[in-house]
């Protein structure tokens, strides 16, 4: 629970909605609070809006035609909603995007160094703070300085795209599907690192279908389903509850059958599931949408 | 022998001004997607500006305003017109339309104002030449090589090392990424628009030079010849503007100097050269010749 002291650094969503291209209604009167210093979790199936929660943080809604039409979002005093990305990661909060967009033809210390370029200009000092940091947290990466961002592996980008990130020194970071294409002893060492960034005090809001993963690191956890927040609670109780357990942690009857997503296969690297095969074939039907 | 290494002087020089102009194009296709077929006529505004100024600020001070007004332009063309149509990468050829509006309506502004006079830019090599060895170079060509290796290297360390340079590279990479890390989309590609307008008057200070006969309406056609050059450079890749302008620039050279012995294929073979040779590279090349995309895993 956040205490009185802690409001300027909590992001507060409060009753957002969201539509693209002015019909498509993607998220209903969504609320949900990240307190500082927590990781606070949002599940739910393919098309949900988990994506679309963090693009209206982020300030990237209307590179995707979509807009928030009612409600507000808050980082502390900043109102980030109807902001352009600049604003968010100058407040402080930065998103690592889904399928980890590193930018493959530049060198890895380039794609550090464009980090925080939001910022405004920053001291050497500071920049190799960053840096210090990043290569603490993923020495692989410090080996692979001048190397091409696209030719790291698909686990090594996703360490770049957070390493990326922690450049601008976020106060809150967003992580959209972290786990999304790796292989399972990679999404542990995700996991840690998570923590790992958690516990250097950078509060996390993390979006994944591997539920089982995002449920052991959570404080707190949000279901979204069809654009709505469904369940919401402690991580710990959210995870022994029925309807979560069968939805997304895939403890039912109905193993394997259809369970790859279709984002599994754009990854490239299908076949390393994520120890919850059947999260999106068991999710119900009317939760497919268009809008991701 | 005489011949070759004046033909292989001239060819550079001609390539060195190709260069600033094919870069300016790359850069704008780089940051925008949009080919810009107004970038002929910012060149003339460029060089006209300069022409009409030189005699009351003298040619330095003329330049810098031909080079700022070109850069102020390009920018609000791009800020004020192009930013402003849906920003989806696949409808940039509206935007390029635009710029052949744009570019109809400068030239047909111009050419009234320059009618069918030849001016003088006042640049201070005139028509000296000098002796070096066995070669006489006139010192507008010299100039001219030496002028673009300096700016065309400060445009590369831009890329490099500037964050508006990183910007731009990140952007063009991945523009919802490059949004992510807080990099101002509108601002890095207005900037871009700035820097290609500027080298483009720049280049117009060379086309009018020693030997040719000075500024004409149809100087900023000249410069089409840095389209092939950027093409068969590979559109999106600076290095490639540059060999490509090269091989151009040498190119024309060589079938000028060797127009007769070439006569069988008709007079003019000069001009279309290069687009000659732009179609041999792209059969052989059909991404340019820095135009292959690295590999990415994925």
């Amino acid at each position: 629970m956040p205490r009185a002291s802690d409001e300027a650094s909590t992001l507060r969503v409060e009753n957002l909605d969201v539509t693209y291209g002015r019909a498509v209604s993607a998220l209903r009167s969504v609320s949900l609070d990240v307190p500082p210093g927590s990781v606070v979790t949002l599940l739910g199936a393919n098309g949900a809006g988990k994506t679309t929660l963090l693009r209206a943080v982020s300030g990237t809604l209307r590179l995707h035609r979509g807009a928030v039409t009612a409600g507000g979002i808050r980082y502390g005093d900043t109102a980030l909603d109807g902001q352009d990305p600049v604003a968010a990661v100058r407040a402080g909060v930065v998103q690592v995007p889904e399928g980890r967009r590193v930018f493959a033809g530049l060198t890895v210390d380039e794609n550090l160094r464009s980090g925080g370029l939001g910022l405004g200009r920053r001291t050497p000092e500071r920049i190799k703070e960053g840096r210090d940091r990043v290569f603490a947290l993923f020495p692989r990466l410090a080996e692979r300085t001048k190397q091409q961002a696209g030719l790291l592996s698909g686990g090594e980008q996703q360490m770049l795209a957070m390493g990326r990130a922690l450049m601008a020194a976020p106060r809150l970071l967003l992580l959209d599907e972290p786990s999304l294409g790796l292989a399972p002893q990679m999404v542990e060492r995700i996991a840690d690192v998570i923590r790992e960034i958690n516990a250097q005090g950078t509060s996390v809001l993390l979006v994944e279908q591997n539920a089982g993963m995002a449920l052991a690191l959570a404080d707190h956890a949000h279901v979204l389903e069809v654009g709505e927040v469904r369940l919401s609670g402690p991580a710990g109780e959210l995870a022994r509850t029925d309807a979560v357990r069968r939805l997304y942690l895939g403890e039912t009857s109905e193993t394997g059958g259809t369970g790859e997503t279709g984002e599994t296969g754009e990854t490239g690297e299908t076949g390393e599931t994520r120890g919850t095969r059947g999260t999106g074939a068991a999710a119900p039907a009317g939760t497919e949408r268009g809008v991701a | 022998m005489t011949g070759l290494l004046d033909t292989l002087l001239a060819g550079l020089a001609l390539g060195a001004v190709y260069a600033l102009v094919a870069l300016g194009f790359v850069i704008i296709f780089k940051a925008s997607h949009v080919m810009n077929f107004a970038h002929g006529s910012m060149l003339l505004l460029g060089g006209y500006l300069t022409a009409v100024l030189h005699e009351h600020l003298g040619f330095a001070a003329a330049l810098a305003v031909g080079v700022l007004a070109t850069a102020a332009l390009a920018g609000a063309v791009d800020r004020v017109l192009l930013q402003r149509l849906p920003q989806d990468p696949k409808a940039a050829h509206v935007a390029t339309i635009v710029t052949i509006g744009i570019d109809i309506l400068l030239v047909t502004d111009l050419a009234r104002r320059i009618g069918g006079d030849l001016l003088s830019l006042g640049d201070p090599w005139g028509d000296k030449v000098r002796t070096l060895g066995p070669v006489t170079v006139p010192d507008s060509r010299l100039a001219a090589v030496a002028v673009s290796a300096l700016v065309i290297g400060a445009v590369f360390a831009l890329f490099r090392y500037s964050r508006w340079g990183l910007s731009l590279r990140c952007a063009a990479e991945d523009t919802e990424a490059a949004a992510l890390q807080g990099v101002r989309l509108g601002r890095t590609r207005m900037l871009a628009w700035c820097l290609a307008g500027a080298l483009a008057a720049l280049a117009a200070v060379f086309l009018a030079a020693f030997p040719a006969t000075g500024l004409e309406r149809t100087t900023g056609q000249i410069a089409l010849k840095a389209f092939p050059a950027a093409i068969l450079g590979g559109l999106a890749s600076p290095v490639g503007a540059l060999a490509g302008s090269l091989v151009i620039g040498l190119t024309e050279a060589f079938v000028i100097t060797y127009q007769s012995d070439l006569h069988v294929l008709g007079d003019g073979l000069s001009d279309v050269a290069p687009y000659v040779v732009m179609i041999l590279v792209l059969l052989v090349r059909p991404n340019g010749l820095f135009g292959a995309k690295g590999a990415v895993r994925v």
